[in-house]
């Protein structure tokens, strides 16, 4: 019983992680596909936030929302400024995300002080574990559920889905269309600086803190493919029991090289990702 | 872009096989006329009295300046290789690699193994640099292989081998403890491994130790002309043109005939060892290699380099990097971290208003000037 929990609660957060550290860079990808190589610093700077708000004394809930506002809005300055200009030259646009964002890392400079993981800890079977990762697994689905809601049954998702399928048709109904490709590469950061912000307590600060979420999240979107919901989520689920799985018998290290060998034995195998997978098998 | 070479050989028809003996012969003249070409700039007298000129400059450089200078220059040199890799991969073969460093450091830290266990006699070294050149294509191989046969589009392949490199990176940063070592090697986890030995030269009455010196100077100036030459050749000989067939539209590359992944895979593979190459040079150069040698920052900086001369273009790739190269340690030297982010807005400059690269626009500028003037300077 104990065994099955311990194995319940490692897949468990690690689908978490996999979905919360993915989900910016999967719409980012799968809305207007370009490759966001400044997810890192974006998460980064999320978490930077958080814990520079946490530490002026704002509950950390509004910390970290904080911390995903930020990352937003300097997504959205960096959508206007540059990416905008590049969607037609997808390599160039990868080049130019992370060119864009070096700044970021001397600003935030030095390693930080991080904030204590909150909420304590519970105990099943002689084992202990911190019950923010279950709230962080509570926060995953909710993610997960909320985008879906948002993208499928609201106005304003519509009209985002609209704007990438047929950018011309929705121009023509009145749809501004850049404000649209804006918003979305700027929800996209959010997420991301939201990523930061949730994990930032569970981890040591330090300005290359982005590249741990880098492999997790290439590897997601890339077996995932072009779709967030019949993509990105089921590869989370299935990457998560990978991930578990090598983590529990090698260590964390291990779980990360497992990963990158699933990805490129799934792209000899599926080249258009789960969602082409399932996309294609049903025409 | 090319003509397809399937049309000409069907113009020529039957007079093709009379000149097969005609053709072996003059192989070598065959080479040697594809230094110019279609697929790279620079062509007629005054280009290869300009080159002449330049390699004169660099070989009796050493004279004008003392012996750390003429290292360092050296260092510049060993970086070229990946670049022009890279400009095999991205420019020509329209796939953006973002994890050369891999290859890079795959091949660097193969080279410190074998010559820390098996030592630096008899030329062991020079071994050494062609084994892990050699193992660097055989990553390349399996994960090109991988990549390409299982046609995956453009953005994929950068995001594929920048996640190898930082997997790479990890865990050779996590190989602090005794554990790690393969023979006599220590991997050291984030500090790296030192203390190998540099190339080795064989010689009648002694052996010629490559330090970073002038003698690893010449060397490395030679083989890098050996390489951007072979390089010309070989991308306007017929595999250089399809590359850029397949660059240009790979449907139609298709349907003309060729199979698209092996190209694309036999490209990579070239990059690969390619960057390899400066891996090896890189670790035998300075005797260290470390972790950080395939991180994320140190996987963009060919990339900024490539971007800024010009992709498309051997000649300019090669000039581009050499630049910039000076630069970043100009600016790592008066700008501190600052570097990189200067870097970072070079890169983006170059993206928005330059996208076939800073050099290349220049080249083509001079060669339109040369052209309206009628050859004349």
């Amino acid at each position: 019983m104990s065994t099955l929990f311990s194995f319940l609660f490692q897949f468990g957060d690690a689908f978490a992680f996999l979905v919360i550290a993915s989900m910016g860079l999967a719409i980012i990808f799968g809305m207007m596909g370009v490759i966001n190589l400044a997810h890192g610093e974006f998460i980064m700077c999320g978490a930077y936030t958080t814990v520079s708000l946490a530490q002026l004394g704002l509950p950390l809930p509004l910390a970290i929302l904080g911390g995903s506002i930020t990352a937003g809005l300097i997504g959205m300055v960096l959508e206007r400024t540059i990416i905008r200009h590049l969607y037609h030259r997808p390599l160039d646009s990868i080049v130019a995300t992370w060119g864009a964002t070096q700044g970021v890392l001397i600003v935030l400079g030095s390693t930080m002080q991080g904030v204590g993981t909150p909420l304590g800890s519970f105990t099943v079977g002689g084992f202990s574990y911190s019950t923010y990762r279950v709230v962080l697994m509570g926060i995953a689905v909710l993610l997960l559920v909320s985008l879906y809601l948002f993208f499928y049954h609201t106005r304003a998702g519509v009209i985002a889905r609209a704007t990438i399928q047929l950018p011309r048709m929705a121009r023509a109904t009145g749809v501004d269309t850049g404000k649209v490709y804006t918003l979305t590469f700027g929800l996209g950061a959010a997420l991301a600086g939201l990523a930061g912000g949730l994990y930032a307590p569970t981890m040591t600060l330090v300005p290359t803190m982005g590249a741990t979420f880098m492999v997790e999240s290439f590897v997601t979107v890339v077996i995932g493919g072009g779709d967030i919901f019949l993509g990105a989520a089921p590869a989370a689920a299935i990457l998560a029991v990978i991930r578990s799985g090598m983590t529990a018998w090698q260590g964390q290290l291990f779980g990360q090289i497992g990963l990158l060998i699933t990805v490129i034995i799934v792209i000899r195998l599926l080249p258009g990702g789960l969602s082409g997978w399932i996309l294609g098998g049903r025409k | 872009m090319t003509r397809p070479e399937v049309n000409s050989d069907l113009n020529r028809g039957a007079s093709l096989i009379d000149a097969t003996p005609k053709q072996q012969r003059n192989t070598l003249a065959l080479w040697l006329s594809r230094l110019e070409g279609p697929q790279t700039l620079g062509s007629g007298r005054w280009f290869w009295l300009t080159l002449a000129l330049a390699v004169l400059a660099a070989v009796i450089y050493p004279l004008f300046v003392d012996g750390w200078t003429v290292g360092n220059t050296a260092y510049f040199l060993v970086w070229t290789f990946m670049a022009m890799g890279l400009g095999v991969i991205w420019g020509y073969a329209g796939s953006l690699s973002f994890g050369q460093t891999a290859f890079f450091g795959l091949a660097g830290y193969g080279y410190g193994v074998l010559t820390l266990n098996f030592g630096a006699a008899y030329g062991f070294t020079l071994l050494a640099l062609a084994l892990s050149v050699g193992l660097a294509a055989l990553l390349a191989v399996v994960l090109g292989y991988f990549m390409f046969y299982g046609r995956v589009q453009g953005v994929f392949i950068g995001i594929v081998t920048l996640s190898v490199t930082l997997v790479f990176q990890a865990f050779m940063a996590q190989t602090a403890g005794p554990e790690w070592a393969i023979g006599a090697a220590r991997l050291n986890g984030f500090n790296g491994m030192s203390g190998m030995p540099p190339l080795t030269i064989p010689w009648p009455g002694g052996d010629v130790l490559l330090y970073a010196d002038i003698a690893l100077y010449y060397v490395l100036l030679g083989l890098m002309l050996v390489v951007y030459l072979g390089l010309r050749m070989l991308l306007n000989a017929p595999f250089g043109n399809v590359l850029v067939a397949i660059r240009e539209n790979p449907e139609r590359a298709e349907m003309l005939g060729y199979d698209v992944r092996r190209y694309q895979l036999l490209g990579f593979v070239l990059g690969g060892a390619l960057a390899g190459l400066s891996g090896v040079l890189y670790t035998a150069w300075g005797q260290y290699i470390t972790p950080s040698s395939m991180s994320i920052t140190a996987a963009a900086l060919p990339v900024i380099w490539v971007a800024f001369g010009g992709r498309k273009d051997v000649t300019a790739t090669l000039i581009g990097t050499l630049v910039m190269i000076f630069l970043y340690q100009w600016l790592t030297i008066y700008g501190s971290q600052y570097a990189i982010v200067v870097m970072g807005v070079i890169l983006v400059l170059t993206v928005l208003f330059a996208p076939e690269g800073i050099v290349l626009s220049l080249m083509r500028w001079i060669s339109a000037r040369l052209a309206s003037t009628g050859g004349r300077p």
